[in-house]
């Protein structure tokens, strides 16, 4: 009898539909799939190492980093976890800017998340469509830290500063001009509230094209439907959290049920799925998009109408401004202090968490009184989704690998950290 | 994190629990202590009973209290001629491995810690083990209880060296293939052992002792005083005038 033996392959760290860095080495009966065995770690750096390292301000810029399609959702758990320990909170204004960056930052990422995984199942146009909105979010993470990703906007006590109250414009070039541009630069009239007001007027309707371009497309269903199905109790048990955990029907966000920031004055829904399966999953984020959509309209009406500071008025946390240090020699002081030492953060431990886009975010940090953190953890939503890899593509076809890898929502920024 | 009803879990853990744990609250946060032998029966009660329900395995990391608390720059003293530079000490972008800091003042150096998280009761606990032998330390493994701790627990096996018995396949996960030594270790210097190049002599990618230079540009210090406390009740009015 001729011999019979399984086949391994290789699958990554190359691979276009990899998102990033992963290796599987895949054990195959044909196209079905006998064991994966992720390997993870090509793109480690040690940023918690790192961390420890430095003040604690200095590694801020570090957790943009992490997870790079949900920015300052990262920065916000670290900023947290630092406040918890040293006992302050951020002004109201700030709370709100915050909210509202976390929820622009909640869209940009699923509309990454949408685009690239509909190019790994074969759809190129839904790619191209969202990369249209996530530049013109981006230019508001541009307008406000002077970066379109890497923002290190979130500071302990709150954020580096106040909206812009202009929103910055298109120059005429080769490349915008005439009927272009004007259409370009019509909503930059204004602040930047002015032009998110515009902005979320504007993203149900484009949030309805990428739907008509998958949600009731045959080849899509094919490859999504009754794909990679995790009972509740399985989501449970593999530390899942996010849209992988609402997907199997478990009503479970952080903003509703331990609220931060300003989420406990917004009115919002979670979207639950029903089956637990890829298909499930794309609805609940496809969802999580129009009820952010609905967060930040309410923030931004909230801040149009309430002024006020953005960061504690507390030199020993937060820098004087630069008009005061000319003339203070106590705000001079302060503001040498804070940037050659940093602050002393009380000694103590906190696991804060915030529910970033694709799941709970975590710091766990440790202080020993230090102006540097004794330990950092992050606690990366993806390298818990990833861990379940194996026992959930077990049985599966090569091609729904793929649409797992998809639905995992993968950054190897933060699985690897 | 707000944890709903901490006082009450407090007070469970107590009744089921008695001696098994050292339960602490800060923060609104609640810490468990828990000798390795006790674990997997702490585990599996935790998950498994009415009124604890921690079904999700939310983390597990290591921390080395190698070196807790101290400090490259003394501030207690001022003297006549000021503040030293800062330039002495052990923090661990300062140090090579050759002269890597081997004193422990704490009486055991790692610990492996656990975040769980019942969505049932709403409410948060973490668990602290302490290993007992600091030459080879090792607890048991959860996975058994909760199969998500799997790849945290190779984490923790991987960056400190905790091996976690029982635990079906224990290998390196972040680091390179073919790693030596456990980074995340404060012994372990931040600028690494060694470093890699392409050597267009022997047509491969070497590994040679590292060349860098350790430095570090802000010292590390602990002051103290008053600043906090301070910095709380001015933001608290702050916080009220808004």
């Amino acid at each position: 009898m001729e011999e019979i033996r399984n086949y391994t392959m290789n699958f990554g760290p190359q691979h276009p539909a990899a998102h990033g860095v992963l290796r599987l080495v895949l054990e195959m009966d044909g196209e079905t799939i006998v064991r994966a065995d992720p390997h993870i770690g090509l793109l480690h750096r040690g940023t918690e190492k790192l961390a420890e390292s430095k003040p604690f301000n200095q590694s801020i810029g570090y957790m943009d980093r992490l997870d790079y399609v949900s920015m300052m959702c990262n920065e916000h758990a670290y900023v947290l976890a630092i406040e918890n320990l040293l006992g302050i909170q951020a002004p109201i204004r700030a709370q709100y800017i915050r909210t509202m960056f976390d929820e622009i930052t909640r869209i940009l990422n699923h509309l990454m998340w949408v685009g690239s995984n509909a190019l790994d199942l074969g759809a190129m146009a839904v790619f191209l469509y969202a990369f249209r909105e996530r530049e013109e979010l981006m230019d508001v993470y541009e307008a406000v830290s002077g970066a379109r990703m890497h923002a290190t906007y979130y500071r302990p006590g709150g954020v580096y500063r106040d909206l812009p109250d202009q929103m910055s414009k298109y120059r005429e070039s080769p490349w915008h001009k005439g009927a272009d541009l004007k259409r370009r630069n019509s909503w930059r009239e204004g602040s930047m509230l002015d032009y998110l007001t515009e902005f979320t007027n504007d993203f149900p309707a484009r949030v309805d094209e990428y739907e008509s371009l998958l949600t009731n497309n045959r080849i899509w269903k094919q490859r999504t439907v009754g794909i990679g199905v995790i009972p509740p109790e399985k989501a449970q048990a593999w530390g899942m959290t996010g849209a992988m955990l609402r997907g199997s029907g478990i009503a479970w966000d952080l903003r509703k049920k331990q609220p931060y920031a300003a989420y406990a004055n917004m009115e919002f829904d979670i979207p639950v799925g029903v089956n637990g399966d890829c298909y499930d999953r794309y609805l609940v984020r496809v969802e999580e998009m129009r009820q952010s959509n609905n967060i930040i309209k309410q923030c931004v009406a909230w801040l149009k109408a309430n002024p006020g500071p953005v960061m504690v008025q507390n030199y020993k946390v937060a820098p004087p401004s630069r008009e005061e240090m000319k003339s203070d020699m106590e705000a001079l002081i302060h503001h040498f202090k804070l940037f050659t030492e940093g602050y002393g953060v009380p000694a103590g431990e906190t696991y804060t968490a915030v529910e970033a886009p694709k799941g709970e975010f975590g710091c766990y940090l440790v202080s020993d009184g230090a102006n540097k953190p004794f330990r950092v953890h992050l606690r990366a939503p993806g390298f818990a989704h990833l861990s379940s890899m194996d026992a959930i593509v077990r049985g599966h076809m090569l091609a729904d690998v793929v649409a797992m890898i998809g639905t995992y929502d993968l950054v190897f920024g933060e699985v690897d950290r | 994190m707000s944890v709903i009803n901490e006082t009450s879990l407090v007070e469970r853990l107590a009744a089921r629990f008695g001696d098994m744990l050292t339960v602490k609250v800060d923060r609104n946060e609640v810490t468990a202590e828990v000798a390795p032998r006790d674990l997997i029966a702490v585990a599996t009660a935790l998950r498994d009973e009415a009124g604890f329900r921690f079904t999700i395995p939310i983390d597990v990391c290591g921390v080395d209290y190698l070196s807790y608390g101290q400090t490259e720059w003394d501030t207690d003293t001022a003297q006549g001629d000021s503040f030293s530079r800062g330039v002495e000490g052990e923090a661990m972008g300062r140090f090579t491995w050759a002269d890597r800091p081997r004193k422990v003042e704490q009486p055991r150096r790692y610990a492996a810690v656990i975040h769980l998280l019942s969505i049932e009761l709403n409410q948060r606990i973490r668990l602290r083990i302490f290993c007992e032998d600091d030459a080879f330390p090792i607890v048991p493994s959860v996975t058994p209880v909760w199969p998500g701790t799997d790849w945290f627990e190779r984490e923790t096996f991987d960056l400190y060296g905790i091996i976690f018995d029982g635990h079906p396949d224990l290998r390196r996960i972040l680091t390179d293939y073919g790693f030596v030594g456990h980074p995340f270790r404060k012994d372990f210097p931040l600028i690494g052992n060694v470093e890699v190049r392409y050597d267009p002599e022997q047509k491969r990618v070497i590994y040679e002792p590292v060349s860098i230079e350790p430095r570090v540009l802000v010292p590390r210090t602990i002051r103290n005083d008053a600043d906090l406390d301070q910095a709380r009740a001015e933001s608290a009015d702050h916080w009220r005038e808004n």
